[in-house]
Protein backbone atom coordinates (compact mmCIF):
# COMPACT_ATOMS: atom_id res chain seq x y z
CA UNK A 1 0.00 0.00 0.00
CA UNK A 2 1.20 3.42 -0.99
CA UNK A 3 0.41 6.60 0.96
CA UNK A 4 0.68 10.09 -0.49
CA UNK A 5 0.88 12.90 2.06
CA UNK A 6 0.35 16.54 1.14
CA UNK A 7 2.29 19.08 3.18
CA UNK A 8 2.11 22.88 3.07
CA UNK A 9 4.70 25.46 4.00
CA UNK A 10 3.16 28.16 6.18
CA UNK A 11 4.17 30.88 8.62
CA UNK A 12 5.19 29.13 11.84
CA UNK A 13 2.32 28.80 14.29
CA UNK A 14 4.22 30.67 17.00
CA UNK A 15 4.80 33.77 14.91
CA UNK A 16 2.64 36.81 15.60
CA UNK A 17 1.36 37.56 12.11
CA UNK A 18 1.55 41.18 10.95
CA UNK A 19 -0.44 42.85 8.22
CA UNK A 20 1.51 44.72 5.52
CA UNK A 21 1.21 48.49 5.61
CA UNK A 22 -0.20 48.62 2.08
CA UNK A 23 -2.89 46.09 3.06
CA UNK A 24 -1.85 43.72 0.28
CA UNK A 25 -1.33 40.77 2.59
CA UNK A 26 0.68 39.72 5.63
CA UNK A 27 4.41 40.11 6.17
CA UNK A 28 6.31 36.98 5.13
CA UNK A 29 9.82 38.38 4.58
CA UNK A 30 12.26 37.17 7.23
CA UNK A 31 9.47 35.33 9.00
CA UNK A 32 9.99 31.78 10.26
CA UNK A 33 8.20 29.23 8.09
CA UNK A 34 7.28 25.67 9.07
CA UNK A 35 5.16 22.74 8.03
CA UNK A 36 1.44 23.36 8.57
CA UNK A 37 0.94 21.68 12.00
CA UNK A 38 -1.77 19.11 11.14
CA UNK A 39 0.26 18.13 8.05
CA UNK A 40 2.93 16.96 10.51
CA UNK A 41 0.28 14.67 12.00
CA UNK A 42 -0.53 13.39 8.51
CA UNK A 43 3.11 12.48 7.83
CA UNK A 44 3.49 10.92 11.27
CA UNK A 45 0.44 8.71 10.74
CA UNK A 46 1.63 7.56 7.32
CA UNK A 47 5.08 6.74 8.67
CA UNK A 48 3.58 4.84 11.62
CA UNK A 49 1.43 2.78 9.24
CA UNK A 50 4.53 1.96 7.21
CA UNK A 51 6.48 1.04 10.35
CA UNK A 52 3.64 -1.30 11.31
CA UNK A 53 4.22 -3.09 8.00
CA UNK A 54 0.91 -2.00 6.51
CA UNK A 55 2.30 0.37 3.89
CA UNK A 56 5.20 0.01 1.51
CA UNK A 57 5.90 3.60 0.56
CA UNK A 58 5.22 7.10 1.87
CA UNK A 59 5.48 9.96 -0.61
CA UNK A 60 5.42 13.59 0.53
CA UNK A 61 4.15 16.21 -1.89
CA UNK A 62 4.07 19.97 -1.56
CA UNK A 63 2.81 22.69 -3.84
CA UNK A 64 4.47 26.05 -3.69
CA UNK A 65 7.56 28.04 -4.45
CA UNK A 66 11.09 26.58 -4.56
CA UNK A 67 11.46 26.98 -0.80
CA UNK A 68 8.61 24.55 -0.16
CA UNK A 69 11.32 21.97 -0.84
CA UNK A 70 12.36 22.47 2.82
CA UNK A 71 8.91 21.30 3.89
CA UNK A 72 9.19 18.18 1.72
CA UNK A 73 12.71 17.60 3.06
CA UNK A 74 11.41 17.76 6.62
CA UNK A 75 8.82 15.08 5.79
CA UNK A 76 11.65 12.93 4.40
CA UNK A 77 13.59 13.45 7.63
CA UNK A 78 10.77 11.99 9.71
CA UNK A 79 10.32 8.95 7.52
CA UNK A 80 8.77 9.66 4.10
CA UNK A 81 10.59 7.74 1.36
CA UNK A 82 10.61 10.29 -1.42
CA UNK A 83 9.23 13.68 -2.26
CA UNK A 84 7.53 15.64 -5.00
CA UNK A 85 7.54 19.41 -5.29
CA UNK A 86 4.99 20.98 -7.59
CA UNK A 87 6.45 24.40 -8.26
CA UNK A 88 4.08 27.32 -8.49
CA UNK A 89 4.31 31.01 -7.76
CA UNK A 90 1.92 33.14 -5.78
CA UNK A 91 -1.22 32.08 -4.00
CA UNK A 92 -2.68 28.80 -5.22
CA UNK A 93 -6.26 28.37 -4.06
CA UNK A 94 -7.45 25.05 -2.57
CA UNK A 95 -9.42 24.22 -5.73
CA UNK A 96 -6.28 24.51 -7.85
CA UNK A 97 -4.23 22.66 -5.23
CA UNK A 98 -6.69 19.78 -5.31
CA UNK A 99 -6.56 19.69 -9.11
CA UNK A 100 -2.76 19.53 -8.99
CA UNK A 101 -2.92 16.79 -6.36
CA UNK A 102 -5.38 14.92 -8.56
CA UNK A 103 -2.73 14.87 -11.32
CA UNK A 104 -0.15 13.56 -8.86
CA UNK A 105 -2.59 10.89 -7.64
CA UNK A 106 -3.30 9.80 -11.22
CA UNK A 107 0.43 9.37 -11.81
CA UNK A 108 1.46 7.83 -8.47
CA UNK A 109 -1.69 5.78 -7.86
CA UNK A 110 -1.57 5.85 -4.05
CA UNK A 111 -4.10 3.89 -2.01
CA UNK A 112 -4.44 6.63 0.56
CA UNK A 113 -3.94 10.38 0.56
CA UNK A 114 -3.39 12.09 3.91
CA UNK A 115 -3.14 15.78 4.72
CA UNK A 116 -3.89 18.19 7.56
CA UNK A 117 -7.52 19.15 8.05
CA UNK A 118 -6.81 22.84 7.61
CA UNK A 119 -3.92 25.12 6.76
CA UNK A 120 -3.28 27.70 9.47
CA UNK A 121 -2.56 30.49 6.99
CA UNK A 122 -5.71 30.80 4.88
CA UNK A 123 -7.81 28.70 7.30
CA UNK A 124 -9.82 27.40 4.32
CA UNK A 125 -10.35 23.76 5.29
CA UNK A 126 -11.15 22.67 1.73
CA UNK A 127 -8.36 20.80 -0.06
CA UNK A 128 -8.94 17.24 1.19
CA UNK A 129 -12.67 17.35 0.58
CA UNK A 130 -12.17 18.90 -2.88
CA UNK A 131 -9.63 16.25 -3.85
CA UNK A 132 -12.03 13.49 -2.76
CA UNK A 133 -14.76 15.06 -4.88
CA UNK A 134 -12.49 15.28 -7.95
CA UNK A 135 -11.37 11.66 -7.54
CA UNK A 136 -14.82 10.50 -6.38
CA UNK A 137 -13.17 8.83 -3.41
CA UNK A 138 -14.52 8.61 0.13
CA UNK A 139 -13.33 11.21 2.61
CA UNK A 140 -12.69 11.06 6.34
CA UNK A 141 -12.17 14.59 7.58
CA UNK A 142 -10.96 15.76 11.02
CA UNK A 143 -9.56 12.29 11.82
CA UNK A 144 -8.41 11.67 15.39
CA UNK A 145 -8.00 7.88 15.03
CA UNK A 146 -7.31 5.67 12.02
CA UNK A 147 -7.50 1.90 11.98
CA UNK A 148 -6.44 -0.01 8.89
CA UNK A 149 -8.64 -2.95 8.00
CA UNK A 150 -8.85 -5.23 4.98
CA UNK A 151 -9.28 -2.77 2.06
CA UNK A 152 -11.02 -0.40 4.46
CA UNK A 153 -10.26 2.22 7.07
CA UNK A 154 -12.16 2.83 10.25
CA UNK A 155 -11.81 6.48 11.15
CA UNK A 156 -12.90 8.42 14.23
CA UNK A 157 -13.76 12.00 13.32
CA UNK A 158 -13.94 15.00 15.61
CA UNK A 159 -17.25 16.74 15.01
CA UNK A 160 -18.95 19.64 16.81
CA UNK A 161 -21.20 17.31 18.79
CA UNK A 162 -18.42 14.92 19.87
CA UNK A 163 -17.00 11.99 17.93
CA UNK A 164 -18.17 10.09 14.87
CA UNK A 165 -16.88 6.79 13.50
CA UNK A 166 -17.08 5.90 9.82
CA UNK A 167 -15.77 3.09 7.66
CA UNK A 168 -14.46 3.98 4.22
CA UNK A 169 -13.26 1.88 1.33
CA UNK A 170 -9.69 2.27 0.08
CA UNK A 171 -8.69 4.29 -1.95
CA UNK A 172 -9.58 7.19 0.30
CA UNK A 173 -8.65 10.65 1.53
CA UNK A 174 -8.08 11.38 5.21
CA UNK A 175 -7.65 14.85 6.67
CA UNK A 176 -5.91 14.79 10.01
CA UNK A 177 -6.67 16.47 13.29
CA UNK A 178 -3.96 17.59 15.69
CA UNK A 179 -5.02 14.90 18.15
CA UNK A 180 -4.38 12.03 15.73
CA UNK A 181 -0.88 11.42 17.05
CA UNK A 182 2.22 13.07 18.45
CA UNK A 183 4.54 13.99 15.56
CA UNK A 184 8.14 12.95 16.11
CA UNK A 185 11.16 15.18 15.81
CA UNK A 186 13.69 14.45 13.12
CA UNK A 187 16.96 13.08 14.50
CA UNK A 188 20.22 14.45 13.15
CA UNK A 189 21.19 11.18 11.40
CA UNK A 190 17.75 11.10 9.76
CA UNK A 191 18.07 14.72 8.67
CA UNK A 192 21.39 13.78 7.02
CA UNK A 193 19.83 10.71 5.40
CA UNK A 194 16.91 12.78 4.14
CA UNK A 195 19.33 14.88 2.10
CA UNK A 196 19.98 11.85 -0.06
CA UNK A 197 16.34 10.97 -0.60
CA UNK A 198 15.00 12.03 -4.00
CA UNK A 199 12.69 15.01 -4.53
CA UNK A 200 11.14 15.14 -7.97
CA UNK A 201 10.32 18.63 -9.19
CA UNK A 202 7.49 19.40 -11.56
CA UNK A 203 6.09 22.71 -12.72
CA UNK A 204 2.44 23.29 -11.97
CA UNK A 205 2.06 24.69 -15.49
CA UNK A 206 3.25 21.38 -16.99
CA UNK A 207 0.46 19.47 -15.25
CA UNK A 208 -2.17 21.18 -17.36
CA UNK A 209 -4.01 22.80 -14.46
CA UNK A 210 -5.17 26.38 -14.56
CA UNK A 211 -4.03 27.78 -11.21
CA UNK A 212 -5.04 31.39 -11.81
CA UNK A 213 -6.97 32.78 -8.82
CA UNK A 214 -10.75 32.79 -8.90
CA UNK A 215 -10.88 34.88 -5.78
CA UNK A 216 -9.56 38.41 -5.78
CA UNK A 217 -8.04 39.49 -2.50
CA UNK A 218 -9.08 43.12 -2.31
CA UNK A 219 -7.37 43.99 0.95
CA UNK A 220 -6.03 42.53 4.16
CA UNK A 221 -6.48 44.50 7.36
CA UNK A 222 -5.71 44.27 11.05
CA UNK A 223 -8.73 43.07 12.99
CA UNK A 224 -10.26 45.72 15.27
CA UNK A 225 -8.20 45.96 18.44
CA UNK A 226 -9.76 45.33 21.82
CA UNK A 227 -9.53 48.18 24.28
CA UNK A 228 -7.01 47.52 27.00
CA UNK A 229 -8.65 46.16 30.09
CA UNK A 230 -7.80 46.50 33.75
CA UNK A 231 -6.38 44.23 36.40
CA UNK A 232 -8.51 43.69 39.45
CA UNK A 233 -6.98 42.95 42.82
CA UNK A 234 -9.49 40.52 44.26
CA UNK A 235 -12.28 38.14 43.39
CA UNK A 236 -14.74 40.40 45.23
CA UNK A 237 -13.72 43.36 43.06
CA UNK A 238 -14.04 41.22 39.93
CA UNK A 239 -17.57 40.15 40.80
CA UNK A 240 -18.59 43.74 41.63
CA UNK A 241 -17.21 44.97 38.27
CA UNK A 242 -18.97 42.20 36.37
CA UNK A 243 -22.22 43.02 38.11
CA UNK A 244 -22.21 46.81 38.28
CA UNK A 245 -19.90 47.96 35.47
CA UNK A 246 -20.13 45.30 32.75
CA UNK A 247 -23.58 44.17 33.87
CA UNK A 248 -23.06 40.63 32.60
CA UNK A 249 -23.93 38.67 35.73
CA UNK B 1 -30.76 34.32 -9.09
CA UNK B 2 -31.45 32.88 -5.68
CA UNK B 3 -29.46 31.53 -2.76
CA UNK B 4 -29.59 27.86 -1.80
CA UNK B 5 -29.08 27.40 1.93
CA UNK B 6 -28.13 23.94 3.16
CA UNK B 7 -29.90 23.36 6.47
CA UNK B 8 -28.16 21.61 9.32
CA UNK B 9 -30.51 19.48 11.39
CA UNK B 10 -30.82 16.23 13.30
CA UNK B 11 -33.76 14.95 11.19
CA UNK B 12 -36.25 16.00 13.89
CA UNK B 13 -35.35 19.64 14.25
CA UNK B 14 -33.04 22.31 12.91
CA UNK B 15 -29.70 22.79 14.54
CA UNK B 16 -29.63 26.32 16.03
CA UNK B 17 -26.95 27.70 13.70
CA UNK B 18 -29.15 27.10 10.68
CA UNK B 19 -30.95 30.29 11.76
CA UNK B 20 -27.69 32.24 11.64
CA UNK B 21 -26.92 30.78 8.22
CA UNK B 22 -30.34 31.82 6.92
CA UNK B 23 -29.65 35.38 8.12
CA UNK B 24 -26.33 35.42 6.28
CA UNK B 25 -27.91 33.95 3.14
CA UNK B 26 -30.62 36.62 3.16
CA UNK B 27 -27.95 39.33 3.20
CA UNK B 28 -26.58 37.93 -0.08
CA UNK B 29 -29.99 37.77 -1.76
CA UNK B 30 -33.47 37.95 -0.28
CA UNK B 31 -34.68 35.01 -2.38
CA UNK B 32 -33.47 32.30 -0.01
CA UNK B 33 -34.40 28.68 -0.69
CA UNK B 34 -33.45 26.16 1.94
CA UNK B 35 -32.70 22.50 1.33
CA UNK B 36 -33.17 19.87 4.00
CA UNK B 37 -31.64 16.48 3.26
CA UNK B 38 -32.20 13.59 5.64
CA UNK B 39 -34.37 10.68 6.61
CA UNK B 40 -37.77 11.18 8.24
CA UNK B 41 -36.90 14.84 8.49
CA UNK B 42 -40.40 16.29 8.12
CA UNK B 43 -39.92 18.07 11.45
CA UNK B 44 -36.84 19.90 10.20
CA UNK B 45 -38.54 20.74 6.88
CA UNK B 46 -41.54 22.19 8.69
CA UNK B 47 -39.33 24.26 11.01
CA UNK B 48 -37.51 25.65 7.96
CA UNK B 49 -40.78 26.58 6.27
CA UNK B 50 -41.70 28.65 9.32
CA UNK B 51 -38.64 30.89 9.03
CA UNK B 52 -39.98 34.14 7.52
CA UNK B 53 -36.75 34.72 5.54
CA UNK B 54 -37.06 31.38 3.72
CA UNK B 55 -39.08 31.60 0.47
CA UNK B 56 -39.08 27.92 -0.41
CA UNK B 57 -38.06 24.66 1.22
CA UNK B 58 -36.67 21.75 -0.78
CA UNK B 59 -37.09 18.47 1.05
CA UNK B 60 -35.04 15.43 0.02
CA UNK B 61 -35.42 12.06 1.74
CA UNK B 62 -33.52 8.78 1.55
CA UNK B 63 -32.37 6.19 4.08
CA UNK B 64 -28.73 6.92 3.22
CA UNK B 65 -29.15 10.57 4.22
CA UNK B 66 -29.84 9.67 7.84
CA UNK B 67 -26.30 10.31 9.04
CA UNK B 68 -25.34 13.33 6.93
CA UNK B 69 -22.54 11.63 4.96
CA UNK B 70 -21.09 14.33 2.70
CA UNK B 71 -20.42 11.87 -0.14
CA UNK B 72 -24.17 11.19 -0.28
CA UNK B 73 -25.27 14.79 0.21
CA UNK B 74 -23.05 16.46 -2.39
CA UNK B 75 -24.57 15.01 -5.62
CA UNK B 76 -28.13 16.14 -4.90
CA UNK B 77 -26.95 19.65 -4.00
CA UNK B 78 -24.81 19.81 -7.13
CA UNK B 79 -27.79 18.79 -9.26
CA UNK B 80 -30.03 21.49 -7.77
CA UNK B 81 -27.27 24.10 -7.88
CA UNK B 82 -27.95 25.02 -11.51
CA UNK B 83 -30.90 27.12 -10.36
CA UNK B 84 -28.89 29.14 -7.88
CA UNK B 85 -26.20 31.81 -7.84
CA UNK B 86 -24.97 30.96 -4.34
CA UNK B 87 -24.81 27.85 -2.17
CA UNK B 88 -24.52 28.73 1.53
CA UNK B 89 -23.91 26.67 4.65
CA UNK B 90 -22.56 27.11 8.19
CA UNK B 91 -18.81 26.76 8.69
CA UNK B 92 -19.10 24.15 11.41
CA UNK B 93 -17.94 20.56 11.04
CA UNK B 94 -21.08 19.69 9.03
CA UNK B 95 -20.56 22.47 6.48
CA UNK B 96 -16.77 22.24 6.45
CA UNK B 97 -17.03 18.58 5.57
CA UNK B 98 -19.67 19.05 2.89
CA UNK B 99 -19.27 22.35 1.07
CA UNK B 100 -15.84 21.81 -0.54
CA UNK B 101 -17.15 18.58 -2.04
CA UNK B 102 -19.98 20.56 -3.63
CA UNK B 103 -17.69 23.41 -4.69
CA UNK B 104 -15.15 21.15 -6.39
CA UNK B 105 -17.92 19.36 -8.30
CA UNK B 106 -19.16 22.77 -9.48
CA UNK B 107 -15.60 23.91 -10.26
CA UNK B 108 -16.00 26.81 -7.88
CA UNK B 109 -13.35 28.27 -5.60
CA UNK B 110 -15.11 28.22 -2.24
CA UNK B 111 -15.04 31.14 0.19
CA UNK B 112 -14.84 29.72 3.72
CA UNK B 113 -15.96 31.06 7.05
CA UNK B 114 -17.12 34.56 6.15
CA UNK B 115 -17.92 36.98 8.96
CA UNK B 116 -19.57 39.69 6.85
CA UNK B 117 -21.42 39.99 3.56
CA UNK B 118 -20.16 43.12 1.79
CA UNK B 119 -22.00 42.46 -1.47
CA UNK B 120 -23.25 39.45 -3.41
CA UNK B 121 -19.69 38.66 -4.53
CA UNK B 122 -17.54 40.27 -1.84
CA UNK B 123 -17.07 39.01 1.69
CA UNK B 124 -14.97 39.56 4.79
CA UNK B 125 -13.22 36.56 6.31
CA UNK B 126 -10.61 36.03 9.02
CA UNK B 127 -7.27 34.46 8.07
CA UNK B 128 -4.27 33.45 10.18
CA UNK B 129 -6.43 32.52 13.17
CA UNK B 130 -8.18 35.86 13.05
CA UNK B 131 -4.96 37.89 13.15
CA UNK B 132 -5.93 39.44 9.82
CA UNK B 133 -9.20 40.10 8.05
CA UNK B 134 -9.28 39.64 4.27
CA UNK B 135 -11.80 41.24 1.97
CA UNK B 136 -12.25 38.82 -0.91
CA UNK B 137 -14.23 38.94 -4.13
CA UNK B 138 -15.34 35.82 -5.94
CA UNK B 139 -14.96 35.77 -9.72
CA UNK B 140 -16.80 32.47 -10.12
CA UNK B 141 -20.28 32.62 -11.64
CA UNK B 142 -21.60 30.26 -8.99
CA UNK B 143 -20.45 30.93 -5.46
CA UNK B 144 -20.02 28.48 -2.61
CA UNK B 145 -19.83 30.25 0.74
CA UNK B 146 -19.61 28.99 4.30
CA UNK B 147 -20.51 31.43 7.04
CA UNK B 148 -19.21 31.74 10.59
CA UNK B 149 -22.46 31.34 12.53
CA UNK B 150 -21.51 33.45 15.53
CA UNK B 151 -20.90 36.45 13.27
CA UNK B 152 -24.54 36.57 12.13
CA UNK B 153 -27.64 36.95 14.30
CA UNK B 154 -30.15 34.11 14.18
CA UNK B 155 -33.20 34.88 12.02
CA UNK B 156 -36.79 34.90 13.22
CA UNK B 157 -37.91 31.33 13.75
CA UNK B 158 -41.68 31.65 13.39
CA UNK B 159 -44.37 33.34 11.35
CA UNK B 160 -43.32 32.11 7.90
CA UNK B 161 -45.13 29.61 5.73
CA UNK B 162 -42.85 28.79 2.81
CA UNK B 163 -43.98 26.01 0.47
CA UNK B 164 -42.22 22.68 0.91
CA UNK B 165 -41.28 20.95 -2.35
CA UNK B 166 -40.06 17.38 -2.46
CA UNK B 167 -37.06 16.68 -4.67
CA UNK B 168 -35.63 13.36 -5.86
CA UNK B 169 -32.67 12.03 -3.94
CA UNK B 170 -29.28 11.69 -5.57
CA UNK B 171 -27.45 8.41 -5.93
CA UNK B 172 -25.96 6.68 -2.92
CA UNK B 173 -22.16 6.89 -2.85
CA UNK B 174 -21.63 3.43 -1.37
CA UNK B 175 -17.99 3.62 -0.22
CA UNK B 176 -18.59 5.41 3.07
CA UNK B 177 -20.40 3.71 5.91
CA UNK B 178 -21.54 5.47 9.04
CA UNK B 179 -20.79 3.41 12.16
CA UNK B 180 -21.64 5.51 15.20
CA UNK B 181 -21.81 8.95 16.70
CA UNK B 182 -20.90 9.63 20.31
CA UNK B 183 -22.67 12.83 21.21
CA UNK B 184 -22.00 14.23 24.59
CA UNK B 185 -25.37 15.10 26.06
CA UNK B 186 -25.57 17.95 28.49
CA UNK B 187 -28.23 20.05 30.17
CA UNK B 188 -26.04 23.09 29.84
CA UNK B 189 -26.41 25.70 27.11
CA UNK B 190 -24.58 24.86 23.87
CA UNK B 191 -21.05 26.20 23.73
CA UNK B 192 -21.65 28.03 20.45
CA UNK B 193 -24.74 29.90 21.60
CA UNK B 194 -24.30 30.30 25.37
CA UNK B 195 -24.50 33.81 26.85
CA UNK B 196 -21.75 32.93 29.33
CA UNK B 197 -18.80 30.61 28.72
CA UNK B 198 -16.25 29.56 31.32
CA UNK B 199 -13.17 27.76 29.99
CA UNK B 200 -10.31 25.93 31.60
CA UNK B 201 -6.79 25.41 30.33
CA UNK B 202 -3.66 23.54 31.19
CA UNK B 203 -3.59 25.37 34.54
CA UNK B 204 -6.50 23.21 35.70
CA UNK B 205 -3.93 20.41 36.11
CA UNK B 206 -6.48 17.58 35.96
CA UNK B 207 -9.88 16.61 34.66
CA UNK B 208 -11.08 16.27 38.22
CA UNK B 209 -10.30 19.92 38.91
CA UNK B 210 -12.76 20.91 36.18
CA UNK B 211 -15.44 20.46 38.84
CA UNK B 212 -14.39 23.92 40.11
CA UNK B 213 -15.39 25.24 36.68
CA UNK B 214 -18.56 23.14 36.61
CA UNK B 215 -19.90 24.55 39.86
CA UNK B 216 -19.46 28.12 38.60
CA UNK B 217 -20.98 27.18 35.23
CA UNK B 218 -24.01 25.83 37.11
CA UNK B 219 -24.34 29.11 38.97
CA UNK B 220 -24.07 31.29 35.85
CA UNK B 221 -25.94 28.93 33.51
CA UNK B 222 -22.77 28.91 31.45
CA UNK B 223 -21.36 26.55 28.83
CA UNK B 224 -17.99 24.96 29.56
CA UNK B 225 -15.09 25.50 27.20
CA UNK B 226 -11.46 24.45 27.16
CA UNK B 227 -8.17 25.26 25.50
CA UNK B 228 -6.55 22.73 23.20
CA UNK B 229 -3.93 22.04 25.86
CA UNK B 230 -6.65 20.93 28.27
CA UNK B 231 -8.29 18.70 25.65
CA UNK B 232 -4.94 17.22 24.56
CA UNK B 233 -4.10 16.48 28.19
CA UNK B 234 -7.34 14.51 28.45
CA UNK B 235 -8.96 16.78 31.07
CA UNK B 236 -12.09 17.22 28.95
CA UNK B 237 -13.57 15.99 25.65
CA UNK B 238 -12.89 17.59 22.26
CA UNK B 239 -16.38 19.05 21.82
CA UNK B 240 -15.44 21.68 24.44
CA UNK B 241 -12.44 23.04 22.53
CA UNK B 242 -12.48 26.75 21.77
CA UNK B 243 -10.01 28.07 19.20
CA UNK B 244 -8.79 28.21 15.62
CA UNK B 245 -9.55 24.55 14.98
CA UNK B 246 -12.21 24.16 17.66
CA UNK B 247 -15.30 26.24 18.18
CA UNK B 248 -15.59 29.99 17.83
CA UNK B 249 -17.65 31.54 20.61
CA UNK B 250 -18.95 35.08 21.05
CA UNK B 251 -20.67 35.12 24.44
CA UNK B 252 -21.53 38.21 26.50
CA UNK B 253 -19.11 36.95 29.12
CA UNK B 254 -16.09 34.68 28.57
CA UNK B 255 -14.11 33.59 31.61
CA UNK B 256 -10.70 32.08 30.84
CA UNK B 257 -9.25 30.16 33.77
CA UNK B 258 -5.69 28.88 33.74
CA UNK B 259 -5.43 29.59 30.02
CA UNK B 260 -2.26 31.33 28.86
CA UNK B 261 -3.85 32.66 25.66
CA UNK B 262 -2.08 31.10 22.67
CA UNK B 263 -2.94 32.74 19.32
CA UNK B 264 -4.92 29.62 18.43
CA UNK B 265 -7.12 29.95 21.50
CA UNK B 266 -7.63 33.71 21.14
CA UNK B 267 -8.92 33.05 17.61
CA UNK B 268 -11.90 31.28 19.13
CA UNK B 269 -12.95 33.76 21.81
CA UNK B 270 -11.54 37.24 21.33
CA UNK B 271 -14.76 38.63 19.84
CA UNK B 272 -16.56 37.93 23.15
CA UNK B 273 -18.17 41.06 24.62
CA UNK B 274 -16.54 40.87 28.05
CA UNK B 275 -13.47 38.74 28.72
CA UNK B 276 -12.25 37.79 32.17
CA UNK B 277 -8.88 36.13 32.67
CA UNK B 278 -7.81 34.35 35.83
CA UNK B 279 -4.19 33.28 35.71
CA UNK B 280 -1.32 33.24 38.15
CA UNK B 281 1.15 34.32 35.46
CA UNK B 282 0.75 38.09 35.19
CA UNK B 283 2.59 38.07 31.85
CA UNK B 284 0.22 35.56 30.20
CA UNK B 285 -0.96 36.83 26.78
CA UNK B 286 -4.59 36.22 27.76
CA UNK B 287 -4.41 39.44 29.84
CA UNK B 288 -3.85 41.46 26.65
CA UNK B 289 -7.39 40.71 25.49
CA UNK B 290 -9.07 40.61 28.91
CA UNK B 291 -11.38 43.40 30.07
CA UNK B 292 -10.86 42.23 33.63
CA UNK B 293 -7.74 40.38 34.61
CA UNK B 294 -7.18 38.70 37.94
CA UNK B 295 -3.66 37.57 38.69
CA UNK B 296 -4.28 34.78 41.15
CA UNK B 297 -4.00 31.09 41.85
CA UNK B 298 -7.11 29.62 40.29
CA UNK B 299 -7.45 27.04 43.06
CA UNK B 300 -7.97 29.89 45.51
CA UNK B 301 -9.83 32.23 43.16
CA UNK B 302 -12.47 29.81 41.87
CA UNK B 303 -13.90 28.82 45.28
CA UNK B 304 -13.96 32.53 46.23
CA UNK B 305 -15.66 33.33 42.94
CA UNK B 306 -18.38 30.78 43.67
CA UNK B 307 -18.80 32.18 47.17
CA UNK B 308 -19.17 35.75 45.86
CA UNK B 309 -21.72 34.60 43.30
CA UNK B 310 -23.67 32.89 46.06
CA UNK B 311 -23.60 36.11 48.07
CA UNK B 312 -24.96 38.06 45.09
CA UNK B 313 -27.89 35.71 44.81
CA UNK B 314 -28.63 36.12 48.49
CA UNK B 315 -28.67 39.90 48.09
CA UNK B 316 -30.97 39.66 45.05
CA UNK B 317 -33.36 37.49 47.01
Amino acid sequence: MKILVAVKRVIDYNVQVRVKEDNSGVVTDNVKMSTNPPDDNAIEEAVKIKEAGKATEVIAVSIGEEKAQETVRKALAVGADRGILVKSEGNVEPLAVSKLLQKIVEKEKPDLVFMGKQAIDDDCNQTGQMLSALLNWPQATFASKIEIKEKKLEVTREIDEGLETIEIDIPAIVTCDLRLNEPRYASLPNIMKAKKKPIEQVNAADLGVDTSPRIEQIKVEEPPKRKAGIKVSSVAELVQKLKNEAKVI
Amino acid sequence: MSVLLIAEHNNKELRPFTLNAVSAASQIDTDVHAIVIGQNCDGAAKALSELPLVKKVIHVEAAYYENFVAENFAPVIVKLAENYSHIVCSANTFGKNLMPRVAAALDTSQISDIIKVISADTFLRPIYAGNAFATVKSKDTKKCVTIRPTSFDPCESSGGSAPIEKADPGEEFGHTKFIKREEIKSDRPELGTARVVISGGRGMQSGDNFKLITSIADKLNAAIGASRAAVDAGYISNDHQVGQTGKVVVPDLYIAVGISGAIQHLAGMKESKIIVAINKDGEAPIFSVADYGLEADLFEALPQFLEELNKLNTIQK
